[in-house]
C-alpha cells in the first residue's frame, strides 16, 4: 500500500515476460540461434522474410511451451491456432509476426511464491504463447541511421502473461525469480536477462482498496529486475500524483529511462495500434496428442516447490534454507551430492562459504572450484574429528583456490586435529603456567580469561587442538587438578 | 523438320521425338529460343533466358546420349515471373522487386529441371498475380496471340487481352514460344488465360504442388500448376510438378500418381454435374450454347449428366475478394525497400516505407493491398474476413454435398472470350465478374481443368472446364481428354511463331 | 459501409502507403465501391457455420529441431540496396 497525500492506494502489477525458448534452431526455420554471432550470419531466407519463404514449425520449440505451461501448473490447450500480429518495423523483415493471440497453446495456470514473511502467494498466470522473436536494431551506430540483425528474427519466444496479481515492486522481483527458476529448472529458458533472453514487459495500474482496477500504462524496455522494481516504483507514483491532483491516467506505452530512473511516453507517435491478427494461411492449427503431454508430463524434472517440500521432509531443513537452496536447480543437485550424512552442515556451508566463494569469484555452482563430492568429505572429515570446523573453514579456503582434496591438503599441511589428551594437557600446562598473574585474576572472578585461555592454547596448537577436549582439559585444570 | 513444325509438336510428341533422337535437345531448344525472339511483340516475356536453354539442352543430349532420359528431358519451358529462379531476375511483374535475384529455387521449378526440362525465360504477368487481362505488369501488357477475326462484330486488328495473371505464360504457350509454361491459380489465373488463348490450363488441387519458392499472393488460395497444348502434355507436367513439400506447411502429404496412366479415355458411368447457378445473368448465347455441347459430348461418351445445384456460388467472388485481399495485405507487407527490390530514400522510416511502397506499387495491387488492409482491421474482421471464411466453409460444404451425387462438374471458364487490352479498366468490379466461374474451386481448393473446346462468333476461342474431388485429378483429367477429343479444336490463333511465310 | 476520405487515409498510414491528397477523393470512391459490392455477403446466414480453417484436412506439420540452414550473409544482404558492415540499413527509428 503506498500511502498518497489523500489516503492510500494500492499498485497493481501484471508482467508479461518473453523467455527465449533454449532451442537448436529456430521456431519456423532451420537457421541457428546461438547468441554472440557475427551479424546476419545466422538468418535463413525464411527468417529475411524473402519472397516465397514458408514457416514450419520446429517440434522441440512446441515441446519446451508444453513443459513450461505444465510447470506453471497450467492447462494445455490441445488445439491452438498461429496468427499473424501486423505491423511495420525494421527488425520484423515480413511486416507481420507469427504470434498466437485467440487460441494460445497454454492457457490459466499459477505460480506459487515464497515470501519473506514465510506466507505463500500464488499468482495466477494467464496464459503463455509462442511467437516470433524480432531481430535487433541498433540505433546508436550512426547519427542518422539504424542498423539491422536478423540473427535474433525468428528465434521462438514464450510470451507468459501473469495475471494482474502482483502488488509490489518486490512481490514483482519474487515473481520474476521463481519463474526464472521454473523456466532453468525445466531447461525451456536461461532466464539470462543481461543477453536478453528473458525479458518483462510490466503493466501498472494504482486503485484505492477495494475499488475496481484502474487505467494501465504499460512500461516496456525492461531489461533487469533491478529496472522492473524501480520502474515500478516510479509508475506508480507517477499515477497516484496525477490522480490526486484531479487528472485521469492516460493509457498508454511507457519506456523505462534506466538512466533517470523514470518512465516516459514513448516517442513516435502512438496511434493505438491495429494488429489486424488473422489466422495464418501458411500454417494449419495445431493440434497435439494428449499422449504425448502426459508423456511430457510424466518426464518432468522435481520443479522446486517439490524439491523444496522433499528437502525440508527427508533433510529436516527449515523453509528458509530449503528455499534458497531449491531456487536453482544446479545448487539443489549440488547440496543433495554432498548432503550425505549431515544435510544440515552440507546445506550452512553451501549457504555460507561456497556461495561466497562463488561471489568473489563471480562464477556460478557450475563452475565452481569446489565440488559437491569434496564437499562432502569435508564435512565427514570434521565430523569424524580429523579436523576442528575453524581450521575446517581454512581447509575450504584452499580447497577453492587448489581445487584439491581436502584430506591432500589436510595432509600436506599437517592440520589434523590434535585428539592426544596428553599432548592437549601438556600445551595447557605450558599456556597456565605462561600466564600465572592471569590465573590468579581467573581464580579471583575473571571469568572471561578462560576464553583467553582457550585461544592461547589454541594458538599453541596452531589451531589443531580438538576443542572439546581443550574444554574438558582447561576446565579440570582451573578448577582445580 | 522445320522450325515451325518442331514448334507445333505437343510435349508428349517432343518427349518421344527426343528420345527417338528424331532431333536434338540443342535444336529444340535454339527452336524455341528464336520463337520467344519473335514473340517479342506480343511481351510474353519478361526475362529470355536463351543461354540457359541451351547449356540445359547440352546437358539433355548427353543424357539421351547414355540412354539416361529424364521424364522431361529437353523440354522448353517458360516460368512465370512469380516463381523464384536462382540467380535469375525475378519481378513478379512489379517494380518494387527491381533487380532482385533470389538465392533460391522454387520448389516447383527445381522440379522441373531436376526431370530435365529446359527453360526458356521468366513470363509476364498481372503485378503481384492480381488481375485478369495481363494490363496491370509493370513490364507492360501481354498480348492474346489470337485476334478477333475480321468482318466479325468487333472484328478488328486491336490488341486483345490474353486473360490474367499468367497472361504471359498462356500467350507463350499459344504463340508457340514456349511448348510449356508454369503458371499460377489463385482466383482463376490459370484457367481463365487459357480460355482466352485456347490451350489446356490445370489448377491442380490445393497443396498438390508445393508454393515454396513462390512469391505469394493469397496464401490459402495460390495453386502452381501448368500450362500446356494438351490434356496429356497436362498430365505429363503436373506429375513432374506434384510432391509433398516439406518446407511447405500447406504441402499435402499424398503420393503422386501417375497422372497419365489415368487417360483411360474411358469415362463410361461417370456422373457429371451441371450446376444451374453458373447460367449467369448476360451470359452470351454462345457460351450457353457450347456448354451443352461439352455436355452432350460426355453423354455421347457414356458418361451420365445431371443436374446439381450450388447455391452458394454467387457469393464466391465477394468472399474470394474479401480473402485474397485480406492476405494479400499481409505478405506484400515484405515489399518495403529493406532487404530486395525497390528503395526510395525519403526522411524518415516509415516515410521511405510510404514512398517506396506507392512508387512499387501498381494500382491494382495498391487497390487490393488498402481493401485487404480494411477487412482485417479493428471493427471490420468480423464483418467483413471472418464472414467470408464462414462463407468459405459453406461454398465447400455445397461442393462436398455435390461430389454425393456427380463425380465431376462441367462449367464453362469464363463468361466471355478475350477482350480488347484497354476495353474493361474503368471498373475494377467488372473485371473481378471475370472469374465467377473459376474462383469457387480455388476457395474450396478443388481441382479444376480448362480445355479449348471452341470458338466464339469472332473467331476467339472459348474454354470448358471440368471440376473434380480434392486429389482425384485424375478423373478431371481422363474427363478432360474426352471432352477434348469431342471438341477436335485444331485451331491456331493468328500469331504463332516459325510460321512465316 | 462507404468510406471517406479520413478512413482511406487511415488505411493507408497501417499499409504504409503514401497516397497524395488528390488520391483520397477517387479511392475513397472505388474502394467503397468494391466494399459495397462485398456487402452481398450479409444475405447468407453464417450464424451457425465456423470459419475454414484451411483447405487442406490435416495438422500442422513439424520439423525436428536441427540447424539445416547456413545461408551465408552475402546472399541475405546481396538483394538490399543499402547495406554496411554485414548490417542492413534503415533511417534511424526513434523512440
Amino acid at each position: 500500500m503506498i500511502e498518497g497525500r489523500t489516503g492510500p492506494w494500492e499498485t497493481v502489477i501484471g508482467l508479461e515476460v518473453h523467455a527465449q525458448v533454449i532451442s537448436k534452431a529456430k521456431l519456423f526455420s532451420g537457421a541457428a540461434t546461438d547468441f554472440g554471432a557475427e551479424p546476419n550470419t545466422q538468418v535463413s531466407p525464411v527468417d529475411a522474410a524473402f519472397p516465397g519463404m514458408l514457416p514450419v514449425i520446429n517440434r522441440f520449440c512446441v515441446e519446451q511451451a508444453v513443459k513450461t505451461g505444465l510447470g506453471l501448473n497450467a492447462k494445455i490447450e490441445l488445439e491452438s491456432v498461429f496468427e499473424r500480429k501486423n505491423y511495420f518495423y525494421p527488425d520484423l523483415p515480413a511486416g507481420y509476426q507469427i504470434s498466437q493471440y485467440q487460441q494460445p497453446v497454454v492457457g490459466r495456470g499459477k505460480v506459487a511464491l515464497d515470501m519473506p514473511d514465510g506466507t505463500t502467494r500464488e499468482i495466477g498466470i494467464t496464459r503463455l504463447h509462442l511467437e516470433q522473436d524480432a531481430g535487433k536494431s541498433l540505433h546508436d551506430q550512426h547519427p542518422t541511421l539504424s542498423y539491422v540483425d536478423l540473427n535474433r528474427a525468428g528465434v521462438a519466444l514464450m510470451e507468459i502473461v501473469s495475471e494482474p496479481d502482483l502488488r509490489s515492486a518486490e512481490e514483482a522481483r519474487i515473481y520474476l525469480r521463481k519463474l526464472r527458476s521454473i523456466l532453468r529448472y525445466l531447461g525451456t529458458c536461461d532466464g539470462n536477462m543481461e543477453e536478453g533472453s528473458l525479458r518483462c514487459d510490466c503493466n501498472v495500474s494504482v486503485r484505492r482498496p477495494g475499488h475496481p482496477y484502474g487505467i494501465r500504462c504499460e512500461i516496456k524496455n525492461l531489461n533487469s529486475v533491478r529496472f522492473v522494481m524501480q520502474a515500478i516504483e516510479y509508475e506508480a507514483r507517477r499515477q497516484i500524483e496525477l490522480l490526486e491532483e484531479g487528472g485521469v491516467i492516460d493509457q498508454q506505452t511507457r519506456l523505462f529511462d534506466s538512466a533517470r530512473g523514470i518512465t516516459r511516453p514513448m516517442r513516435s507517435k502512438e496511434e493505438a495500434h491495429d494488429y489486424r491478427y488473422f489466422p495464418d494461411p501458411d500454417l494449419l492449427p495445431l493440434v497435439l496428442d494428449p499422449e504425448w503431454v502426459e508423456r511430457l508430463r510424466a518426464e518432468l524434472p522435481e520443479l522446486p516447490d517439490a524439491k523444496k517440500v522433499r528437502f525440508v521432509s527427508t533433510y529436516g531443513l527449515s523453509s528458509d534454507d530449503a528455499s534458497v537452496l531449491v531456487a536453482e536447480k544446479e545448487t539443489a543437485l549440488f547440496f543433495e551430492r554432498a548432503a550425505g550424512h549431515d544435510p544440515k552442515a552440507a546445506a550452512n556451508w553451501v549457504m555460507g562459504d561456497l556461495f561466497g566463494a562463488l561471489n568473489r569469484l563471480g562464477v556460478g555452482i557450475d563452475e565452481s572450484p569446489v565440488s559437491a563430492e569434496q564437499l562432502g568429505a569435508l564435512i565427514d572429515l570434521i565430523a569424524d574429528g580429523t579436523i576442528s570446523g575453524r581450521l575446517g573453514k581454512d581447509v575450504f579456503a584452499e580447497m577453492v583456490a587448489t581445487g584439491t582434496d581436502p584430506a591432500a591438503i589436510i595432509e600436506a599441511k599437517g592440520l589434523r586435529q590434535v585428539t592426544d589428551e596428553g599432548a592437549i594437557a601438556a600445551a595447557i600446562d605450558t599456556v597456565l603456567a605462561a600466564q600465572a598473574e592471569k590465573v590468579a585474576e581467573y581464580h579471583a572472578g575473571r571469568d572471561k580469561l578462560y576464553g583467553f585461555f582457550v585461544g592461547q592454547v589454541m594458538r599453541a596448537t596452531q589451531g589443531k587442538a580438538n576443542p572439546a577436549l581443550v574444554n574438558q582439559l582447561l576446565k579440570e585444570k582451573l578448577s582445580g587438578k | 523438320m522445320s522450325d515451325g513444325s518442331l514448334l507445333a509438336l505437343t510435349l508428349a510428341q517432343a518427349r518421344d521425338g527426343l528420345v527417338r533422337k528424331s532431333f536434338s535437345a540443342r535444336e529444340f531448344a535454339l527452336a524455341y529460343n528464336d520463337a520467344v525472339e519473335e514473340a517479342k511483340v506480343l511481351n510474353a516475356y519478361i526475362t529470355p533466358t536463351p543461354e540457359r536453354a541451351l547449356e540445359m539442352a547440352k546437358a539433355t543430349d548427353a543424357r539421351l546420349a547414355r540412354g539416361e532420359g529424364l521424364p522431361l528431358d529437353g523440354i522448353p519451358i517458360a516460368v512465370k515471373d512469380l516463381y523464384c529462379t536462382k540467380g535469375v531476375l525475378t519481378t513478379a511483374a512489379s517494380h518494387i522487386l527491381d533487380g532482385f535475384h533470389p538465392p533460391y529455387e522454387s520448389t516447383v521449378t527445381s522440379k522441373l529441371w531436376q526431370a530435365g526440362a529446359v527453360m526458356l525465360g521468366k513470363t509476364n504477368l498481372d503485378e503481384f498475380a492480381m488481375g485478369s487481362s495481363n494490363t496491370t505488369s509493370w513490364y507492360g501488357p501481354v498480348e492474346n496471340p489470337w485476334h478477333r477475326q475480321i468482318g466479325s462484330p468487333k472484328g478488328d486488328n486491336r490488341p486483345l487481352v490474353p486473360g490474367g495473371s499468367s497472361g504471359g505464360s498462356a500467350t507463350a504457350v499459344a504463340a508457340r514460344a514456349a511448348l510449356a509454361a508454369t503458371g499460377t491459380d489463385t482466383g482463376g489465373s490459370i484457367r481463365q488465360p487459357a480460355s482466352f488463348c485456347g490451350i489446356v490450363g490445370m489448377k491442380p488441387t490445393y497443396g498438390r504442388c508445393s508454393r515454396w519458392g513462390v512469391v505469394a499472393y493469397a496464401s490459402s488460395l495460390d495453386h502452381p500448376g501448368p500450362m500446356v497444348r494438351t490434356v496429356r502434355d497436362a498430365a505429363i507436367m503436373l506429375r513432374a510438378m506434384a510432391g509433398h513439400d516439406p518446407k511447405d506447411s500447406t504441402s499435402a502429404p499424398v503420393p503422386v500418381p501417375n497422372f497419365e496412366a489415368a487417360l483411360t479415355g474411358d469415362i463410361r458411368g461417370l456422373r457429371v454435374g451441371i450446376p444451374k447457378e453458373y447460367r449467369v445473368d448476360g451470359m452470351p448465347a454462345e457460351i450457353e450454347t457450347l456448354w451443352r455441347q461439352g455436355a452432350e459430348w460426355l453423354r455421347s461418351a457414356g458418361a451420365e449428366v445431371v443436374d446439381i445445384s450450388l447455391p452458394m456460388t454467387k457469393y464466391a467472388l465477394p468472399a474470394y475478394y474479401i480473402i485474397a485481399p485480406a492476405e494479400a495485405s499481409s505478405n506484400l507487407a515484405r515489399y518495403d525497400g529493406v532487404r530486395f527490390g525497390l528503395r526510395v530514400e525519403r526522411g524518415t522510416l516509415d516515410e521511405m516505407y510510404e514512398v517506396t511502397r506507392a512508387a512499387g506499387f501498381g494500382a491494382e495491387v495498391r487497390r487490393r493491398v488498402l481493401i485487404g488492409t480494411y477487412v482485417l482491421s479493428a471493427g471490420y474482421y468480423d464483418a467483413y474476413y471472418l464472414k467470408a471464411q464462414r462463407v468459405r466453409t459453406l461454398i465447400m460444404r455445397d461442393f462436398a454435398k455435390a461430389f454425393e451425387q456427380v463425380d465431376c462438374i462441367l462449367t464453362p471458364t469464363a463468361p466471355s472470350a478475350a477482350f480488347a487490352i484497354g476495353e474493361k479498366t474503368e471498373d475494377p468490379v467488372a473485371m473481378y465478374l471475370n472469374d465467377v466461374f473459376t474462383v469457387p474451386a480455388n476457395l474450396a481448393g478443388l481441382p479444376a481443368i480448362s480445355i479449348p473446346a471452341g470458338l466464339s462468333g469472332e473467331g476467339l476461342p472459348l474454354g470448358l472446364q471440368i471440376s473434380g474431388r480434392a486429389f482425384d485429378e485424375e478423373t478431371v483429367l481422363r474427363v478432360a481428354e474426352v471432352l477434348e477429343r469431342a471438341a477436335e479444336f485444331r485451331h491456331v490463333p493468328s500469331f504463332v511463331a516459325g510460321d512465316r511465310g | 459501409m462507404p468510406l471517406d476520405k479520413a478512413a482511406v487515409a487511415r488505411i493507408a498510414a497501417l499499409a504504409r502507403i503514401r497516397l497524395g491528397e488528390a488520391e483520397l477523393e477517387p479511392l475513397a470512391e472505388e474502394l467503397s465501391r468494391i466494399l459495397s459490392w462485398m456487402e452481398q455477403l450479409n444475405e447468407v446466414d453464417t450464424s451457425e457455420v465456423p470459419p475454414m480453417a484451411s483447405a487442406v484436412a490435416t495438422s500442422l506439420p513439424m520439423r525436428n529441431d536441427e540447424v539445416t540452414d547456413r545461408t551465408r550473409r552475402e546472399d541475405i544482404l546481396g538483394n538490399a540496396a543499402r547495406t554496411t558492415q554485414g548490417f542492413f540499413v534503415v533511417p534511424k527509428v526513434l523512440e
